[in-house]
């Protein structure tokens, strides 16, 4: 009689493989990501140059209104432009558009044979990327605050707060263009939502401004959307002078909406995956 | 002339080409609203708070919005469509399809690509453009509107210029896809009046990325502030800047061994 060796996984080396799976793509994202690092300086250097527009017509028009725009002053501007460069490079995630490219490839195919759902491997992938971005970064942040003299004085629950909330903006957001990413299952020319969706975030999340100078009823607009928590909760939650309360009750709001919108996805993918037929791969 | 003739050719063939897929002149519709419709919020947000930015009244900044469109939607149209294709040809090995024909190489390159559609983006900046400056309301003479034609041209002609010569340095990183985003972030600045940018900023996006000259100089010229020296430093910028980029097209060539297409 034949017989095979495999014995069923027991259920705590489920849990290893699934750390170590994580920790795999993670290394071999820092790995590959070092290898480009003047391409990864080329995005960086693009990356930086809208804050740094922002930051300079703000700095501009507060100094030509007396120093500071409701209540803003050049030196808090340019804390929050500045700080908004890390936020923005720990918003880099797998992207919509791309996963028109992911199909169209074939690429998606092999995913699918995988015993884990796809979207694990974006996230620790992207993750282990932040480590090489951090790193191609610091100069850069260092660079920028000796020209813009940033007025940042944060305690260390607010450093604390940040580096759980960056992390939260992260998953916030790679959950929110995952989700986009299916509409590329029907269309090939999601092109459009995604500018939709890209102006929007650009409007609401404080990427442009802070949400503080936007009209009041953009403000409200803002409370009830997921993109506050990716862009300005982060930065303010450093730059501003948040209660412990406030604090506390903004991680636990943006805990919400990753539930939340992870939930969203998963309907969304199980019912793209039902539309899907492979092309090569 | 035969240089003019193929470039002809092969822009008429990528017309057709792309006259095909009439559904992307719809979505180039909606994606060009968008993108008039957050320029137009990014103004009135800053315009709320102040009435004036480095000396710019919220009509002219529109024109200056819609310049920086316009000549977006040309470069999105002509320029980078080729410049893509370049690197994506260096990086495959496909780049010695067009070596081996008899035409100027440096022509053939710059020629192959067209989106036809971006000249909705093109529109649109246009349509902005004469908004402000109905709204600006002191009147344009035909000299402003000659020296804004030829600023245009040859600020156009500045970005091709500059496109390629980074272009050209993919023989040696072959790497470069991101140079894309570097230069639509950098081309952002364009959106602003150069003078509120400080010292080291200005001049890199004068003469390193040469966005003031592609932007800044057409809109000085629609609202009467361009200075004859302005114009013809960025004529003779021009011809330098051309020389240079000829020379280094075919420094980078002799570089180029090929990879086996």
């Amino acid at each position: 009689m034949i017989t095979t060796d495999a014995a069923p996984f027991p259920q705590a080396g489920r849990v290893r493989s699934f750390v170590d799976f994580y920790l795999t793509t993670m290394r071999t994202a820092v790995a590959t990501q070092f290898q480009y690092r003047a391409a990864n300086y080329f995005y960086m250097l693009g990356m930086v140059a809208e804050p740094v527009i922002y930051l300079v017509v703000w700095t501009t028009i507060a100094k030509s209104s007396g120093g500071s725009v409701n209540g803003i002053t050049a030196d808090e501007f340019a804390a929050y432009y500045i700080v908004w460069t890390l936020v923005r490079n720990m918003n880099v995630v797998f992207g919509a558009p791309f996963w028109e490219w992911r199909i169209r490839e074939g690429q998606f195919s092999g995913q699918l044979l995988r015993p884990l759902h796809p979207i694990h491997y974006d996230i620790a992938y992207f993750a282990g990327w932040k480590v090489v971005v951090v790193t191609l970064w610091i100069p850069l942040a260092i660079g920028l605050s000796l020209v813009f003299h940033p007025a940042l004085h944060p305690t260390a629950l607010e450093v604390c707060v940040f580096i759980v909330a960056i992390w939260g903006a992260y998953l916030l957001r790679t959950a929110i263009q995952e989700t986009i990413g299916m509409l590329n299952f029907w269309t090939t020319r999601g092109a459009a939502v995604f500018d939709l969706y890209m102006a929007t975030e650009l409007l609401l999340s404080g990427r442009l401004v802070p949400l503080q100078l936007m009209p009041g009823w953009v403000q409200t607009l803002a409370n009830f959307l997921p993109f506050k928590w990716t862009f300005w909760f982060p930065i303010e939650s450093l730059v501003g002078d948040m209660s412990t309360q406030s604090l506390l009750l903004g991680l636990g709001v943006q805990v919400l909406w990753i539930v939340g919108m992870f939930t969203v996805f998963r309907f969304a993918f199980r019912y793209a995956i039902r539309h899907y037929s492979a092309v090569g791969g | 002339m035969n240089a003019i003739r193929v470039g002809w050719l092969y822009l008429k063939m990528g017309v057709l080409n792309e006259l095909q897929y009439r559904v992307n002149f719809f979505v180039q519709v909606l994606q060009s609203l968008i993108q008039v419709g957050t320029g137009l919020v990014m103004l009135s947000l800053v315009y709320s708070h102040t009435t004036e930015l480095n000396g710019w009244s919220e009509s002219e900044l529109l024109t200056l919005i819609g310049v920086q469109i316009l000549l977006g939607g040309l470069i999105h149209a002509f320029i980078q469509p080729n410049m893509e294709r370049l690197l994506e040809d260096v990086q495959q090995g496909t780049l010695d399809y067009a070596l081996t024909k008899p035409e100027d190489s440096q022509v053939l390159v710059s020629v192959r690509q067209v989106r036809i559609w971006q000249i909705v983006e093109m529109i649109s900046g246009l349509i902005l453009l004469i908004f402000g400056l109905t709204r600006v309301g002191s009147s344009i003479g035909a000299l402003d509107a000659v020296a804004f034609a030829c600023s245009l041209t040859i600020g156009a002609f500045l970005i091709y210029c500059f496109w390629l010569i980074v272009t050209t340095g993919a023989f040696w990183l072959v790497r470069m896809e991101h140079v894309l985003e570097l230069f639509e972030g950098v081309y952002q600045t364009g959106r602003w009046p150069i003078g509120v940018y400080p010292g080291w900023l200005k001049y890199s996006v004068t003469f390193l990325v040469p966005v003031a000259f592609a932007v800044t100089v057409p809109a000085e010229a629609l609202t009467s502030r361009l200075h004859l020296g302005t114009f013809l430093l960025a004529v003779g910028f021009g011809i330098v800047l051309f020389a240079f980029t000829r020379w280094f097209w075919r420094y980078g060539l002799r570089h180029y061994s090929g990879a086996s297409a």
